[in-house]
């Protein structure tokens, strides 16, 4: 063993400055974005299962899905994006179980670091992917006949789930943080992300759905951003939908960041 | 900064809203400059403690002063000092050698020519130069020991915390480690490090505290412990119970310590092993009772705990039920460990 070398140790230092903070969040965003891509099961999630839902719904069951007026591929597409983007945020709640288990969390409570970098370098990171996602599954989309209406309105959709996923995975990191282990977060975040994508209007229409459910529907939230990234993408009617989700991204933030600091207060 | 890196006056922590209690009013004053050393079983509050020293928990009661900073009021002048590597080698599986150095180093505040090259002269003082662009996942055991220690050291802090730090490593992995914290301490690094093996704090250790359900039972250096204790172990089996009932009647005088009786097997804690052993074989003989088998050896963390407490060193998921969310998280993991 050869003798570990020793330099001088620094002069102890203030810490708070903005700078460092944000240099904190996006070294852990990228360590984050590239454990993405050297884990395939990982990327099989967050890529190929969208690419099965589009090829799924628009050739299985497209033909048993009428809905007057709309091709189903472009009913179906900004669905997808949606759910995909919602999907995401079941990556946020494993990644930190993960993290939580490994003891990367204590590890990184030991280091001179912003306390916020760790919960902001994950939701950066998973929205990150969600670009990258949506913008694969917009040209498979556009590759199996959806026909957006116009560029800017589409890049506002795309900014409105955007917002919302990333409010809505701050819920998702509260979870991962407070599951014993990441197969208990999967388990604990699925039951969540299936009844706010399939009950609602992201695959079909509300108005085969039995009155009890379509009440419920018809007013959550996932129902009302897929009716926002809808009407702006086809450049249909969809009323004040794009505030309704907008409103519920605030709530979501104002109501569910606090809970996963204080979460992360907690975790050791 | 004074004389002491750490000063720790009457911590208390407790889990469960007060249910459990952890940490029971323990002081420890680690000089500057050694190996200090902090001895127990599972679930006696070793890494509790060094999770408050390292500011990831905060103590219910008790004032900490980590290189002269609090740990409360200036956790964040605390984390500039203090290098930690916990149990379980928090390394990110997915990060290669030297991306875990890295993203450390960063997270350091270091500047990025700084952090590469520290990291890169780490690796090369580790002996991983040769992976540090593969991934931690394919890393042995002994390998994310190291790679976790560097990261410890990434900053250069004058003080590090070791919780277990050779716990599950093969025998020549443990005598790196070990080499490598002695030649830190060469250099002038303070190390508190706690460890279950009396061979492990016998030998880095110049001062110990011996912690058993959250309180200090014993202090000095490992010398004045193993005076306490006798030097060595003189095990005797027996054939029958009856045989060794007998026998324990006879054996008692021969150490000052309680005999630790188990079956058919007595073990007596004594400081002249061979004289020990010739005196138990001269009243076994006298006696006219059948001896089975007869063994001398060092004491171990179960000798020493036996003799200062008077019970063995439990597992404590017997001892101190934890939520079993918690539990199945360590379990997961291959240890039996529950620390809290």
């Amino acid at each position: 063993m050869t003798t570990i070398a020793q330099v001088p140790f620094a002069e102890v230092r203030e810490h708070s400055s903005l700078r460092w903070a944000v240099r904190d969040v996006l070294t852990l965003a990228r360590r984050n974005l590239i454990a993405l891509f050297r884990i395939p099961t990982a990327l099989v999630f967050a890529i190929i299962q969208p690419i099965m839902f589009v090829l799924l719904f628009r050739y299985v069951f497209a033909g048993a899905i009428p809905i007057p007026g709309v091709d189903y591929v472009n009913y179906l597409i900004p669905g997808i994006l949606v759910q995909t983007t919602i999907f995401g945020a079941v990556g946020t709640a494993i990644g930190l179980a993960e993290d939580l288990q490994r003891g990367l969390i204590e590890r990184f409570k030991a280091l001179p670091m912003a306390r916020m970098a760790v919960l902001g370098g994950r939701t950066i990171a998973d929205s990150a992917r969600n670009i990258m996602v949506l913008v694969i599954i917009t040209f498979v989309g556009m590759a199996v006949g959806f026909r957006p209406h116009s560029f800017f309105p589409y890049l506002q959709a795309c900014l409105v789930m955007l917002v919302f996923a990333h409010c809505l995975s701050w819920g998702f990191a509260f979870v991962g943080l407070a599951a014993p282990n990441s197969e208990t977060a999967q388990a604990m975040t699925f039951p969540l992300v299936f009844p706010l994508t399939f009950a609602s209007n992201v695959f079909v229409p509300l108005t085969g759905m039995p009155g009890w459910l379509r009440g419920f529907a018809t007013y959550q939230p996932v129902s009302q951003t897929a009716n926002a990234v809808r009407g702006l993408m086809l450049g249909s009617e969809h009323g004040q939908s794009t505030y309704v989700s907008l409103a519920w991204s605030v709530g979501f933030i104002l109501v569910l960041a606090p809970l996963a600091v204080n979460r992360f207060r907690k975790a050791a | 900064m004074s004389e002491f890196a750490v000063e720790a006056t009457n911590i208390i922590r407790t889990f469960h809203d007060g249910q459990f209690r952890a940490l029971d009013d323990v002081t420890l004053m680690v000089p500057n400059g050694q190996v200090f050393g902090l001895l127990g079983p599972n679930g006696s509050g070793k890494t509790t403690m060094i999770r408050i020293l390292s500011t990831v928990l905060s103590p219910t009661e008790g004032h900490a002063l980590v290189g002269g900073y609090d740990v409360v009021k200036d956790p964040e002048k605390v984390r500039q000092v203090i290098g930690l590597a916990g149990q379980f080698a928090a390394v990110d599986e997915n990060l290669t050698g030297f991306e875990n150095l890295r993203m450390v180093g960063l997270l350091n505040h270091m500047e990025r020519p700084r952090v590469y090259a520290r990291a890169e002269q780490l690796l090369n003082d580790f002996g991983l130069t040769e992976f540090s662009n593969k991934l931690a996942k394919t890393y042995s055991g002994g390998m994310r020991r190291r790679l976790d220690l560097a990261a410890a050291l990434v900053a250069n802090p004058p003080i590090l915390f070791l919780d277990e730090p050779t716990t599950g490593l093969d025998p020549q992995s443990r005598q790196d480690l070990w080499a490598i914290i002695e030649n830190l301490v060469e250099g002038g690094t303070t190390v508190l490090l706690t460890t279950q093996y009396l061979e492990e704090a016998d030998r880095l250790c110049k001062q110990l505290v011996v912690i058993d359900h959250g309180k200090i039972i014993a202090e000095g250096t490992s010398a004045q412990l193993k005076s306490r204790l006798g030097t060595t172990v003189l095990a005797l089996t027996f054939g029958t119970t009856s045989d060794s009932e007998r026998a324990l009647h006879l054996l008692t005088e021969i150490s000052s310590k309680p005999a630790n009786v188990e079956g058919t097997i007595i073990e007596l804690t004594v400081d002249n092993g061979p004289a020990a052993a010739a005196d138990a074989l001269r009243r076994i003989d006298a006696a006219g009772i059948t001896l089975g088998g007869l063994q001398l050896r060092e004491p171990s963390l179960d000798d020493v705990f036996l003799n200062l407490t008077g019970h063995k060193a439990e597992d404590p998921t017997q001892t101190n039920p934890l939520p079993p969310g918690r539990r199945g998280r360590r379990g997961r993991r291959g240890r039996r460990k529950a620390s809290v």
